[in-house]
């Protein structure tokens, strides 16, 4: 069932927080000034932990009542015990990991189930950017120029899926978005690569 | 005198927008038949434990605020303090509609024992000589102090506190109740804290006792009965440690090398050239008013045997395994007594003994003694926090 929400809340956290059962443990790393943990506990009654990088964000999140702690995603997961959430969310923060691999691989330690969403880098507007401009493409999900932006992994929905079979995680459900469309894909391929702007994704441990 | 800093320092300037709650000045003695046994083995007794409460404690009692002190403060958070006058040292965080409502909130602070405000310690009579204990007072702990703490919860007959609250040595306080008795915390907020004291901290601390110990008025301990007090080592005590409290940043700020009402060198040691200097015999002046030698020995000493991982199996973790209670952790950016590392070590191990945490760093030049000054984020994070926990528990 999808979430009522009022049009203000970014979409991408609005189809993360669908996956997510009512009432579960969630842990979100690099969950920002806590959008997406206020959401889950106001509309899904979870119980919310985050890891946040930046300090300004971390005390955002305190201050509404949020558990967080500063952390970084590529070093402080090894803290977690093992299954000890029932979600592990890494919202639009995988391509600004320093080894997205190694995050991936705390994270199913850390929680039956992971939810990965990110920019696709092969939707058609960034292919054609590329194509006609020759510059790096900056779009609605991709804002800042290259020599500002944090984002040092980026990847495609493909390359996503590769990971996925190497960290032998299988895929529960899969999310495509594009403007303020969201659609299922049950096998994604290259269309779907095409399509999405943005890809959101619930795993589990094969 | 330069621009004063925090209530660690005892020079803060009365804000006379913020008005002190009414204050209950409390004293109880616990008898032959309620001994407190000590870490070193020990039963002490009779237990004195004085202590303030300010606001009322509602009728299923699930209000109560524990504030614990740090090394030299006492029970007087929030009121005048009855020896020097001055303002209550958390004035600016406890009392009506402030982060710590007395308006909501039972708030209790009890000197620690081995203090000098009243609680049992070493200026307190030994009943066994009739003379003031001296060092015949027992070595206490931190882990001490919270038993005796927990005595008067019982006293009142408050079985869980809704939120356990302390900055530096009170921080290890709440650690300790929070990992002692994790039934009866049900919030915890350790502050500018160390789950450990680390050798550069005891090292501090050895200094200010040596100092003490080397004043000819310190009698080997048994000043009071030669009618002295050894003000001149305890004064150099805290003018060496409150040192620590402060950052370069800070001195900078304040101080540099700024003169004190002179233009040019003295080329004596009588009167402080700097204003730093000054400053430092300012505080160490008025420290001794207000603290006694011996408990300083004490206090430093249950500081320095803190170790929690230790007793524990060498795992912070096991601690606190299984544990229900919300922590907030809080450190500040330029403090080196007990830096952000130290607090994160407690982070560390509150996440991988699964316990839900939240932990902020303040950024500010004001050092260690900031958790007592005027620092809005920390304010902001705070009320957030207690915020949340009030709603998780039931408060309105």
């Amino acid at each position: 069932m999808a979430l009522d929400t009022n049009t203000q809340t970014r979409i991408d956290l609005i189809a993360v927080a669908d996956l997510v059962q009512e009432g579960s443990r969630v842990l979100d790393v690099g969950c920002g000034e806590g959008e997406l943990l206020e959401l889950l506990r106001d509309k899904r009654q979870v119980d919310g932990r985050g890891v946040e990088l930046s300090q300004a964000g971390v005390n955002a999140c305190v201050a509404r009542g949020l558990s967080v702690v500063q952390g970084d995603a590529d070093r402080d997961l090894g803290d977690y015990p093992d299954d000890s959430f029932d979600y592990v969310i890494l919202s639009q923060t995988i391509q600004a990991t320093r080894n997205p691999r190694e995050v991936l691989g705390q994270m199913k330690r850390i929680g039956r189930r992971v939810v990965v969403s990110f920019p696709n880098f092969c939707h058609w507007k960034i292919r054609l950017q590329l194509l006609l401009s020759g510059r790096m493409p900056v779009t609605r999900t991709l804002a800042d120029e290259w020599y500002d932006t944090p984002n040092i992994h980026l990847c495609t929905v493909r390359d996503f899926l590769d990971l996925c079979e190497t960290e032998h995680l299988a895929i529960e459900k899969t999310l495509m978005l594009a403007g303020e469309k969201s659609w299922t894909e049950h096998n994604p391929g290259a269309r779907a690569n095409l399509r999405a702007e943005q890809a959101v994704f619930l795993l589990y441990r094969k | 005198m330069s621009a004063a800093t925090g209530a660690h320092t005892g020079t803060a300037p009365p804000d006379p927008r913020l008005e002190a709650p009414e204050a209950r000045l409390e004293t109880v003695t616990f008898g032959p038949d309620k001994p407190l046994r000590l870490d070193s083995g020990e039963n002490l007794s009779p237990v004195t434990l004085a202590y303030n409460t300010y606001g009322e404690l509602n009728a299923d009692k699930s209000n109560a605020v524990l504030i614990c002190h740090a090394l030299t403060m006492d029970q007087h958070v929030a009121n005048a303090h009855p020896q020097t006058g001055k303002p209550g040292w958390w004035l600016r965080m406890v009392g009506p509609g402030r982060t710590i409502d007395t308006d909501r909130f039972f708030v209790i602070c009890p000197n620690v024992i081995g203090g000098c405000q009243g609680s049992s310690g070493p200026t307190e009579t030994n009943p066994a000589t009739g003379k003031p204990y001296g060092l015949d007072f027992p070595v206490i702990t931190i882990a001490d102090m919270v038993r005796a703490q927990a005595m008067l919860l019982d006293h009142l007959g408050i079985e869980t506190l809704f939120c356990a609250i302390g900055g530096s040595m009170g921080g290890m306080q709440v650690l300790e109740w929070a990992s002692a008795y994790p039934e009866r915390v049900f919030s915890a907020i350790p502050m500018a804290t160390a789950a450990r004291h680390s050798a550069q901290n005891i090292a501090f601390h050895e200094v200010g006792r040596q100092a003490i110990m080397a004043d000819p008025d310190w009698h080997g301990g048994t000043y009071l009965d030669h009618g002295t007090r050894p003000t001149k080592g305890l004064a150099v005590a805290r003018m060496a440690a409150h040192i620590t409290y402060l950052s370069e940043t800070a001195l900078f700020r304040k101080f540099d090398r700024n003169l004190q009402d002179r233009d040019t060198l003295t080329y004596d040691f009588g009167a402080p050239d700097f204003q730093i200097e000054s400053y430092l015999r300012h505080q160490g002046m008025t420290f001794v008013d207000r603290f006694d030698a011996n408990s300083y020995l004490y206090i430093t000493r249950a500081m320095d045997y803190f170790d929690l991982a230790a007793v524990h199996g060498g795992v912070l973790a096991n601690a606190f395994k299984g544990t229900k209670t919300r922590f907030c952790v809080v450190s500040f950016t330029s403090d080196w007594h007990y830096p952000t590392a130290y607090n994160k070590q407690i982070v560390h191990a509150l996440i991988a003994a699964g316990a839900n945490v939240s932990f902020v760093e303040i950024e500010t030049d004001k050092g260690h003694d900031a958790f007592l000054l005027d620092e809005p984020v920390m304010d902001d994070t705070l009320a957030g926090f207690i915020a949340s926990a009030a709603r998780q528990r039931g408060l309105t």
